[in-house]
């Protein structure tokens, strides 16, 4: 009856949302710990992050198993690292300053961590409302240039993270090596395409 | 206020244990009274159930402060020695034995040695004090602490005319503390410091126990000190060394990162950290939706504690 439910589309984003109804689960038993709105607030981003991480680990599978397939979830993994983005910000702002601006203001100004934060959320966002089918043709060639800019995302991410810590860095060390090898395979493939372009090149006699 | 929402067993279900050690007193009691009501025998003045539970509360601090839920401040404590995650200290710090317990006492003293903490708690009355708690990672609890003044123990063993700072060893233990292995980020045993006159100041405690209860193993026990004024860190744990000294002593988290944590870690919102603000602090137990608390200077102590600092920069002597 509802088997035409069961695709592979649909388990995917099943599977992006465990993270949301685990969180629920845990703030309806009251199971969050003793500081509640700050354990519910980094636990998406720690989700974010992961689906950030998630989306860059699609294009290296892809190129070493030559699989396409996985290409429409690179979008789907990529706004859900967007949504969970958006629940850790709404957090901070409706849970954890109820909306006082002017201790958000303060907040912000005083807290080098957080523009780091903001800067990687603002690039999720363009990234996000430019991740239409209709969007993607109106930007043409600038599309692509756009959407490379969750490099600059991912690291921003990852010193966001690390600067708000006292001193056990073993998590952010943990995804900044992560980070550096999908990084590290983009600057190998870049740098082998570059080697096989040139061979292409016919050598022109002088 | 605390609104509690729906919870699975909550702390206060469980017996405590002090009353399951005292199970037969319990009964003995209760027959004694039973027999009482008889007209048998004069009633006996119903037995502390906790070790602490009938102390004086102190004229200092507050009792109009609303005390933070146990179950949270048993359960989320900065403890690296044991682990860097604050709920799993609570696990590893069992292991700790406490008793015995001594303190040795060096330094520009006139009476240095050894001290027993049966022979401190013995020697001090106890009493509870109120106090807000504000960690350099903003958040805040409110503690009913158990202890007395470190200024009549300093009495006690009298400092020198030399002693201008105290020195707070925590113990080292490598085989209960594991971190204490792991010398990347903090060296090992823990220190911290004060001025004399901070130490000798009427809010600044050693406290040996919280709740009516002897401290727990997590939160510092068996002895511990605490600066209301002061961020979190400097309230040292489970001290085994108190030493006198004519010049500061380099702390742990100072020496560590000198530009995040200075030596007097007074509560100053106007101060920030260099990566995040000071200005609000989250009050643990606080329900969601609920402001994040403005921070006060020196953690709403000033009328207090401002005299210590008068002539000083505190943007200079964070």
């Amino acid at each position: 009856m509802f088997t035409h439910l069961l695709t592979l589309r649909n388990t995917v984003i099943t599977l992006c949302l465990l993270p949301l109804f685990s969180i629920l689960l845990d703030i309806f038993t009251d199971n969050l710990g003793s500081n509640a709105i700050q354990a519910l607030h980094i636990r998406l981003g720690d989700w974010s992050l992961r689906f950030l991480w998630l989306t860059l680990t699609v294009t290296p599978i892809q190129i070493i198993t030559n699989w396409r397939g996985m290409a429409d979830y690179r979008q789907l993994i990529g706004l859900f690292a967007f949504f969970y983005a958006s629940t850790h910000l709404l957090v901070y702002l409706l849970l954890d300053q109820a909306f006082q601006w002017h201790n958000i203001g303060l907040d912000i100004l005083e807290s080098s961590y957080i523009w780091f934060g903001i800067f990687a959320y603002l690039i999720l966002f363009l990234l996000a409302i430019s991740s239409p089918k209709q969007a993607k043709k109106i930007l043409g060639k600038s599309w692509k240039k756009l959407h490379r800019w969750i490099y600059y995302a991912a690291v921003a991410v990852i010193i966001h993270y690390y600067s708000q810590l006292k001193g056990n860095l073993t998590e952010p060390f943990v995804y900044s090596v992560i980070l550096g090898l999908l990084l590290l395979f983009r600057l190998g493939a870049w740098y082998k395409n570059k080697q096989l372009g040139r061979l292409m090149i016919p050598r022109g006699k002088k | 206020m605390i609104i509690k929402t729906k919870k699975q067993i909550s702390e206060n279900d469980i017996t405590d244990s002090a009353i399951f050690h005292k199970r037969r007193q319990l009964i003995k009691s209760s027959l004694v009274g039973s027999i009482a009501a008889l007209g048998l025998f004069p009633a006996t003045s119903s037995q502390a159930i906790t070790r602490w539970s009938n102390v004086a509360k102190a004229k200092v601090g507050s009792s109009a402060l609303t005390v933070t839920e146990e179950k949270i401040v048993k359960n989320y404590t900065n403890y690296y020695e044991f682990s860097y995650e604050k709920t799993q200290s609570t696990d590893l710090a069992q292991a700790l034995t406490i008793d015995p317990w001594s303190i040795s006492i060096k330094g520009e003293v006139e009476k240095p040695g050894q001290l027993h903490l049966e022979d401190i708690i013995k020697q001090f009355p106890m009493q509870e004090y109120i106090y807000r708690f504000r960690c350099v990672e903003a958040w805040s609890m409110v503690v009913p602490w158990i202890g007395f003044p470190l200024a009549e123990l300093v009495k006690s063993i009298k400092p020198l005319s030399s002693a201008k700072f105290v020195k707070f060893t925590t113990a080292y233990l490598p085989e209960v503390m594991p971190n204490q292995k792991d010398t990347s980020m903090l060296e090992w045993p823990y220190v911290e410091g004060l001025r004399l006159d901070e130490a000798m100041h009427p809010l600044t405690l050693l406290a040996v126990g919280c709740y009516g209860d002897t401290l727990p193993k997590q939160n510092g026990a068996p002895l511990r000190l605490v600066v209301p004024w002061k961020y979190g860190f400097k309230s040292i744990k489970a001290i085994v060394e108190i030493e006198f000294l004519s010049r500061a002593p380099l702390t742990t988290w100072n020496k560590a990162a000198p530009h995040d944590y200075g030596f007097y870690a007074n509560v100053n919102p106007s101060v920030p950290h260099p990566r995040w603000s000071q200005s609000s602090e989250r009050v643990l137990g606080s329900s969601f939706f609920s402001p994040r608390r403005e921070t006060e200077l020196f953690n709403g102590y000033g009328d207090d504690v401002a005299s210590l600092y008068q002539d000083m920069d505190l943007r200079h002597f964070f």
